[in-house]
């Protein structure tokens, strides 16, 4: 298994599919970076020579924000929206959709697993979560 | 679809006017506004907007990495008043 830049493994796939594995590369950047460094896409990745690996490191690094980089970045813009209070950030803070989508069905994503938070029925039931209050 | 390039950002213009006379003359006071859709423009910052929600004004004191978003997303216009009574569960996400 060859290493790109440090830690990221891709399998025995060609280059352009293992190359996805990287968090930040996507179809669309993969196929050009292996365009980039003169490679041959349907190569499999294990067939690279160290040249190869090097190039595409070398690349990676100079054009790509990739893993951690990326990561820190995402990660900062949300916390700026947050700081600042706006509707977005607020959406980001309660784990809500952030992009105006509907929240009265699905939005699982979100909203991870469902809590039901039906009304409370019966006389006992009511006085118990008046307690709770 | 996002605005057009050539046209620019979008600022309300009344407003834009209402706020460099004030920069121009040095002053700071709350300005009321319903135009919830204008960009923030880097000429607002260090002032405070009192937004419109709908309902109510909402006072926004405007710093520096607030340029470039509309005055709107600082003024919420739902309130969200929870399900049901409050159970333990509600409670405790607060």
């Amino acid at each position: 298994m060859p290493r790109v830049l440090g830690i990221d493994i891709p399998g025995f796939k060609r280059v352009d599919y293992a190359l996805r594995y990287i968090h930040g590369i996507g179809p669309r950047s993969a196929r050009d970076l292996v365009r980039k460094a003169g490679i041959d896409p349907a190569k499999k990745a294990n067939d690279l020579a160290d040249e190869e690996v090097t190039k595409l490191a070398q690349i990676l690094q100079q054009d790509y924000r990739v893993e951690g980089d990326l990561r820190r970045e995402v990660s900062q813009n949300i916390r700026r929206i947050v700081s600042i209070g706006s509707y977005r950030g607020l959406r980001h803070r309660r784990g809500l959709p952030v992009r105006g989508q509907r929240t009265s069905t699905n939005a699982r994503t979100r909203k991870g697993p469902r809590r039901t938070v039906g009304a409370v029925r019966g006389k006992e039931a009511r006085s118990a979560a008046k307690q709770a209050k | 679809m996002s605005r057009s390039l050539k046209k620019g950002p979008y600022v309300d213009e009344k407003l834009l006017k209402k706020v460099e006379r004030m920069n121009t003359s040095g002053q700071k006071r709350v300005i009321k506004t319903w135009a919830r859709s204008s960009m923030i423009a880097p000429e607002f910052v260090g002032h405070t907007f009192a937004i419109h929600n709908g309902k109510n004004f909402v006072s926004v004191f405007v710093t520096e990495n607030m340029v470039g978003h509309r005055l709107g997303e600082f003024s919420p216009t739902r309130t969200f008043r929870r399900h049901g009574s409050a159970t333990d569960k509600t409670v405790s996400l607060k």
